[in-house]
């Protein structure tokens, strides 16, 4: 999975059967201190995101998986989670 | 399997029913003298890593589910298999990484 803030809504009314009734919302990928890594992507939401939210995303076959109306979809990132802190520290004493 | 080290804990309520119970660590994949190499990324961890760890990640589905042993969840990707310890390269090659350093 990567982390990803959500950045907006993508409507679409005409889409695959898979994809009925599933939230997509555009996703810009950041790194643990929230700086923007990469470019912005669709996945569709199974956590409940909204826009604004840092998310935990997952991007390839695994998506797919996720999908509520079957596996076998085309579906490539599936938000997964939303993400409530990201601690950097301290670090652990071994 | 790629070298990374641990550099934050992610905490999420509300997430995937895969994803319940498991901890869940950002890595920043390294090459072998210790230097970041590519962008980080979520595992779930399944050796009890903490940050600071050089750790082992298998970022291939059906590897990620053998390592937290449930194949049943089929959208774990990414997962933590082991701590290391320490690494020995040949004289000739990369410099050997200080793990008390690192």
């Amino acid at each position: 999975m990567k982390l990803g803030r959500v950045i907006g809504r993508v409507v679409c009314t005409q889409k695959m059967e898979c994809f009925e009734g599933l939230k997509l919302l555009l996703v810009q990928p950041v790194d643990e201190g929230g700086k923007d890594a990469g470019s912005p992507l669709v996945a569709f939401d199974v956590a409940r995101a909204g826009e604004g939210d840092l998310v935990m995303f997952e991007a390839g076959k695994e998506a797919a998986q996720a999908n509520p109306n079957g596996w076998f979809n085309p579906a490539d990132a599936a938000i997964l989670g939303v993400v409530d802190e990201v601690s950097t520290g301290p670090r652990r004493s071994r | 399997m790629t070298l990374a080290k641990v550099t934050a804990n992610v905490v999420s309520t509300e997430k995937h029913a895969h994803y319940h119970g498991r901890k869940i660590l950002v890595v920043q994949p390294v090459g072998p003298d210790g230097k970041p190499k590519g962008k980080s990324m979520l595992a779930v961890d399944g050796v009890q890593a903490g940050i600071g760890d050089l750790v082992l990640v298998v970022d291939e589905g059906g590897s990620a589910r053998a390592v937290i042993g449930d194949e049943t969840a089929v959208t774990i990707r990414t997962a933590i298999c082991g701590i290391v310890d320490r690494i020995d390269v040949a004289e000739d090659s990369a410099t050997a990484i200080d793990i008390e350093d690192r």
